[in-house]
């Protein structure tokens, strides 16, 4: 595999991201339908679109898939860093780079020649999701269990505050995943490369 | 569905008990099959959106409740039987503490203090029935905790009892059961580990903020722990039982996670 240059996404990342696609749809979804059992902002979220039929259900599918993200992103993230692929993959990592990318998005103008190669706006929302994730099993651990995992429930601001950062950290998720979605739509060729790799 | 005894039958008291027994056996039991039916559809809107049943309903409700026993010995592991839920001053408490049950305002159950007694069966040395006055006697402690709610929304409030392991070890419980279980006045039931039941913070509440249980949170007494979320704390506490056989719950029954552990 090493030698196979043509090779755009091992295998391990792409079955690691379509299996924590699945995990996040499902998290999101039963998610949503936790949140309406008692909404702490001034909406609910339709529950056509959500997952588990009551709170129960949705509890259980929730507690399920949290085992499938954790797992799985683990996975991800050791390979991640034992191959070396985190690094040359997503650093350098330069703001003024950045905000050149994001123009030249913008303009149309940004370049998908080589879709081994990650543009600035790709690394900073890649790692932005990394991150984002960690945030989100961590404060879902503070829901969870707050009373066994007094530190992490201290440095999070409390039971109440990590159920907010647990909402708000899934809706800077799915706003990601609403980008990603348009950005495949834009360049389908990245979609074809996430099945066959290249 | 509900059927009433003949005028024949009433002349037969034996039949007429019977049928009564029977009758309101039923009844109580309508709420839950009920439940269950509304509830078995576990993938809720989304199967209504796919407009199809792609997976077996039965067999992804059966893997997730594997999930669920097995999240349940995760809670287990990780429960410390010395770490002690947070504490709060009383300025911090929530007022008005909201009622919560799984019926309404409305049916809250009254208990007449003269005639009640608190059932003690099961692992237990000593299964003499308890009145109030032999539970207000014994050592009291009290608390300023967060009741955390399966829905989310969580509240501080004060509670005031007997330490539970106080009370099981003057009882001659044996420690090394697995389960505690609880029946209630209002035909709710629940059940917990033991290593909980013997938790410093888990009390055999008899006050909220220091006057006597109201009704609404609970008369003559709930069992609460500040370690485990809102639905695993039984109010209106008739019997308490100590066993090895799983006694399950009245939500735990209909897919909450048993363990429910904060």
């Amino acid at each position: 595999m090493a030698n196979d240059t043509n090779l755009i996404h091992p295998l391990w990342v792409r079955l690691t991201h379509w299996i924590n696609a699945l995990a996040v749809v499902v998290l999101a979804t039963s998610g949503w339908r936790i949140y309406d059992a008692s909404p702490f902002f001034a909406f609910e979220i339709p529950r056509e679109i959500t997952l588990g039929g009551w709170l129960g259900g949705a509890i259980q599918w929730h507690f399920a898939a949290m085992w499938l993200l954790v797992a799985n992103g683990l996975i991800y993230l050791v390979c991640n860093a034992i191959s070396g692929r985190l690094w040359h993959k997503f650093f350098p990592l330069s703001p003024s780079a950045f905000f050149a990318d994001v123009l030249a998005a913008l303009k149309g103008s940004l370049s998908h020649a080589d879709l081994s190669h990650y543009n600035m706006v790709q690394r900073a929302a890649y790692l932005f999701v990394m991150v984002d994730s960690v945030l989100l099993v961590l404060s879902g651990l503070v829901l969870w269990k707050s009373v066994q995992f007094p530190i992490l429930r201290e440095l999070l601001g409390g039971y109440e505050a990590a159920r907010r950062e647990h909402f708000l950290a899934m809706a800077a998720l799915v706003a990601f995943a609403g980008i990603h979605l348009l950005m495949v739509a834009l360049v389908p060729r990245t979609l074809l490369a996430m099945i066959r790799g290249r | 569905m509900i059927r009433k005894p003949s005028r024949q039958l009433a002349i037969d008291g034996d039949l007429v008990l019977k049928d009564a027994t029977k009758e309101i056996a039923r009844r109580l039991d309508q709420p839950t099959r009920r439940a269950f039916l509304q509830r078995s559809l576990s993938l809720g809107g989304l199967s209504l959106l796919s407009g199809c049943s792609v997976v077996d309903e039965s067999s992804v409700e059966n893997a997730l409740m594997t999930v669920s026993r097995f999240n349940d010995k995760v809670q287990a592991w990780l429960f410390d039987p010395n770490r002690l839920a947070p504490t709060y001053p009383d300025s911090m408490i929530t007022r008005p503490f909201p009622f919560n049950a799984y019926y309404g305002e409305d049916e809250i159950r009254q208990v007449e203090e003269e005639s009640y007694r608190l059932e003690v069966t099961g692992m237990v040395a000593d299964k003499h029935a308890w009145t109030l006055a032999e539970l207000r006697a014994m050592p009291q402690a009290d608390q300023i905790t967060r009741h955390i709610c399966v829905e989310g929304w969580s509240a501080i409030g004060k509670w005031g009892g007997v330490p539970f392991a106080d009370f099981l070890r003057r009882v001659g419980a044996d420690l090394s059961a697995k389960y505690v279980g609880f029946k209630c006045a209002d035909d709710y039931y629940t059940s917990i580990d033991m290593p909980t039941a013997l938790h410093p913070q888990t009390l055999l509440t008899l006050t909220y903020d220091s006057q006597p249980l109201p009704p609404r949170y609970g008369f003559p007494m709930k069992l609460r722990m500040p370690t485990k979320l809102g639905y695993k704390n039984p109010k209106h506490i008739q019997a308490i039982f100590v066993t090895n056989t799983y006694p399950g719950g009245y939500w735990e029954d209909q897919g909450y996670n048993w363990f429910g552990g904060s």
